[in-house]
C-alpha cells in the first residue's frame, strides 16, 4: 500500500457473517488517518457489513477489527461512540422531534448517568449544526425538512459525538443529485478542514472517484484493489468488480479518473 | 437532559387537575368535612376521630393507592410503548397485565390468599408472559407490530385459560379470584398499600435513569449502539422493568385496562412533544386512576363500582375517539 499515514481504524483478517452465510472471509483492510476513504462494491458483496463490524456492531466470527491499537470489542460501548461515530442506513427520526433535540442525541456517549445538559454539550451541538449549515432551522421538526437537509440533520448528530472517526453508511441513497454533491461537498470539509477520517459506502463510482483519498473496490467479501482512485481504477478493474465493461476518462473538472458505462447498444 | 423547548406545555394543568381530583377524593362524602371550616379542622387534627379515620386512614390510602398504581401503569405503558415505537404496545394490549393475573390465579389457587404470594405470582406470570410474546414474537430479530399482534394472541389464549382455571378451583378461590379480577382499589390501607408503593417508586425511578437510552433506542438499533447505548441490555432492562410495574400494579388491584395504553399518548398531546415522556406519562396515569376511581366511588349513588370498571368504559370511549379521529383524517 502507497499509503504512508498512520491508522486509526483496521480490520485483521476478519470472518464476517450473517445468520450462519459467510459474507466475508479473512478480510483485511487499513483505514488511513485523516483521509477521505470510500469503499465501492456491487450489491451484497459486503461493504455494509465491512463497516457495521468497523463500527462494533457486527462481532466478526474470527480476525479483529482495533480501533486506536485496541480490539473494538474490547472496548465498551460507550468508549467507542466516543471516538467513532456512525451514519447508518437505517435511522428513525422519532415522530415530531426537533432539529437540535434530535443533533442533541449525538452527546449521548459523553454523558454520565444523572449528568445535566453543560455548556460543552450545547457548544458542541452549536458547532455540528453550524458545520452543517442547519443553525436556521434548530428548531423546526425534522418530518418537514426536505431529504438532503435530514440528512445533513442526521450527519450534524454524528458530528456533534466529536469523534475523529465518522463513517457512513450509502449516506447519499434517495437524494437527488444536486443534494448529494452538497453532502460531499459537506463530508470533504469536514475530512479537510476539522481532520475527520471519513469512510462512506457509496454507489455512484464517479463520486466515489472525485472525492476519495483513498478507494476501497470489494468485490464477493474480498478486497479487488485500496488506493488512490487515480491510481487503481481502470477498465479492467471496473470490469473486474461490476461486470461491467466501460470507458474511463480525466473528468474533465477534478482529473480524478470518469467511468462511462458501455450499454449492449454502443 | 435534552435542552427544553419553548412551547407551551399543558402539564402543570394536568397537575393542577389531578390536586383537585385529590381533594374531591378525600373530602367528598356525606356526614364528613361539611364546608371549609370541616376541611379546615380535618387538615389542623380538630376533627373527630372518627372524621379523621375516614378520611386520613381510609380515604387518603386509597388516594395515594390510585396516584402511584396510575403513575406505574402510566409509565410502564411509556416504556412499552417506546420500545415497540407503537401506540398499540402497551402491556394492557399485549396481555402482559393478563399474564400477571394468571400468576396471582396460580398462586390464589396453590397458597391461598397470601399478600405478598400474589404480589410474586404477579411479577412472574407477568415476566412469563412478555417472555411468550418474545419468544413467539421472533423472525429474525423483532418487529414492533408482529410483538403487538403475538401479544394480543397470547393475551386472549391466556384469557381463556383464566376463565378455565377460575371454573376448575374451589368455589371460595373462584370468588376471591372474581373479586380481584375487576381490578378495584377497595380495602387499600395503609399497610396494604405502602410496600407495593415502595416497589413501585423504586421501579419508576429505574426507569426514569433510563429515559435517555429508551429514546435514543426509538432511534433504531444500529444508531443507538453507535451513539453508545449497550442494546439488548439496555432493551431487557426496560422491559424487565415495564413489566414489573404492570405485574405489582395488577398484583394489588387486579387488572386496570386503558390507563398504560391512554396515559403516554395524552401525555404527549399535553407536553407538545414528540417523544414519549416518563414524568408527564407517570403523573397523566396518576391523574386518570383517581378520577376513575372517584368516578366508581361516587357515580352511583350508594354504590361503589369496581375502578377497572371505569377504566375500560373510559378506555372504549377513547379507542372510539381515535377511531372517529382516524376516520376524518
Amino acid at each position: 500500500m502507497s499509503l504512508n499515514s498512520s491508522t486509526l481504524l483496521a480490520a485483521e483478517s476478519v470472518t464476517l457473517s450473517y445468520d450462519q452465510t459467510i459474507i466475508a472471509k479473512d478480510l483485511s483492510v487499513q483505514i488511513p488517518e485523516g483521509k477521505f476513504s470510500v469503499i465501492v462494491g456491487p450489491n451484497g458483496c459486503g461493504k455494509s457489513t465491512l463497516l457495521r463490524a468497523m463500527s462494533r456492531l457486527l462481532v466478526p466470527e474470527s480476525g479483529k477489527v482495533l480501533l486506536n491499537g485496541r480490539n473494538i470489542h474490547e472496548q465498551t460501548t460507550k468508549d467507542v461512540a466516543k471516538q467513532l461515530g456512525l451514519l447508518p442506513q437505517s435511522a428513525i427520526a422519532p415522530d415530531g422531534i426537533k432539529v437540535m433535540d434530535l443533533v442533541s442525541r449525538g452527546r449521548f456517549p459523553h454523558q454520565k448517568w444523572f449528568q445535566p445538559w453543560r455548556e460543552e454539550d450545547q457548544n458542541a451541538v452549536d458547532a455540528a449544526m453550524a458545520a452543517t449549515h442547519i443553525t436556521d432551522f434548530a428548531q423546526h421538526h425534522v418530518d418537514q425538512l426536505s431529504g438532503g437537509q435530514r440528512q445533513r440533520v442526521w450527519v450534524a448528530m454524528a458530528l456533534a459525538q466529536q469523534t475523529p472517526v465518522l463513517l457512513l453508511d450509502e449516506p447519499t441513497t434517495y437524494l437527488d443529485i444536486a443534494h448529494q454533491m452538497e453532502l460531499l461537498d459537506l463530508f470533504q470539509d469536514l475530512n479537510q478542514k476539522n481532520g475527520h477520517t471519513m469512510v462512506a459506502v457509496l454507489h455512484d463510482l464517479n463520486h466515489a472517484c472525485r472525492y476519495a483519498d483513498n478507494l476501497i473496490a470489494m468485490k464477493d467479501g474480498h478486497i479487488v484493489a485500496t488506493g488512490k482512485p487515480n491510481e487503481i481504477v481502470t477498465e479492467d478493474l471496473i470490469e473486474s468488480v461490476f461486470g461491467l465493461p466501460c470507458l474511463i476518462i480525466e473528468d474533465p473538472i477534478s482529473g480524478t479518473p470518469l467511468v462511462i458505462p458501455k450499454s449492449r447498444q454502443c | 437532559m435534552m435542552p427544553r423547548q419553548y412551547k407551551p406545555s399543558l402539564v402543570p394543568v394536568a397537575f393542577i387537575l389531578t390536586l383537585v381530583v385529590l381533594v374531591a377524593t378525600l373530602f367528598t362524602g356525606q356526614q364528613v368535612a361539611q364546608g371549609m371550616t370541616g376541611i379546615w379542622q380535618l387538615l389542623t387534627g380538630e376533627a373527630s376521630p372518627y372524621q379523621s379515620i375516614v378520611v386520613w386512614q381510609w380515604r387518603a390510602s386509597r388516594a395515594l393507592g390510585a396516584l402511584i398504581i396510575g403513575a406505574g401503569l402510566g409509565v410502564s405503558g411509556a416504556v412499552f410503548q417506546s420500545l415497540v415505537r407503537n401506540p398499540l404496545g402497551s402491556p394492557d394490549i399485549t396481555g402482559f397485565n393478563v399474564g400477571a393475573f394468571t400468576g396471582v390465579l396460580l398462586s390464589i389457587a396453590w397458597f391461598g390468599n397470601v399478600y405478598w404470594m400474589s404480589v410474586l405470582g404477579a411479577i412472574l406470570g407477568g415476566l412469563c408472559a412478555a417472555l411468550l410474546v418474545y419468544l413467539f414474537a421472533y423472525r429474525d430479530g423483532h418487529s414492533g407490530f408482529r410483538l403487538i399482534i403475538v401479544g394480543i394472541a397470547i393475551s386472549a389464549t391466556l384469557t381463556a385459560f383464566n376463565q378455565w382455571l377460575s371454573l376448575s378451583v374451589s368455589l371460595e378461590t373462584a370468588m376471591t379470584a372474581a373479586l380481584w379480577s375487576a381490578g378495584s382499589l377497595n380495602g387499600m390501607t395503609w399497610s396494604r398499600i405502602l410496600p407495593a408503593a415502595i416497589l413501585l417508586i423504586l421501579l419508576m425511578c429505574v426507569a426514569l435513569a433510563m429515559n435517555s437510552r429508551m429514546k435514543l433506542l426509538e432511534m433504531g438499533d444500529d444508531t443507538a449502539a453507535a451513539l453508545g447505548v449497550s442494546v439488548n441490555k439496555s432493551r431487557l432492562a426496560l422491559m424487565f422493568v415495564g413489566v414489573s410495574l404492570t405485574a405489582v400494579a395488577t398484583a394489588i388491584t387486579g387488572p386496570i385496562a386503558f390507563i398504560s395504553l391512554a396515559a403516554p399518548q395524552i401525555a404527549r398531546r399535553l407536553e407538545n412533544n414528540a417523544s414519549i415522556s416518563l414524568t408527564a406519562s407517570a403523573l397523566v396515569g396518576a391523574m386518570l386512576l383517581l378520577a376513575a376511581d372517584f368516578l366508581a366511588q361516587h357515580a352511583w349513588q350508594g354504590i361503589t363500582l369496581p375502578v377497572g370498571l371505569v377504566t375500560i368504559s373510559l378506555g372504549g370511549l377513547y379507542l372510539v375517539y381515535l377511531i372517529v379521529r382516524e376516520g376524518r383524517l
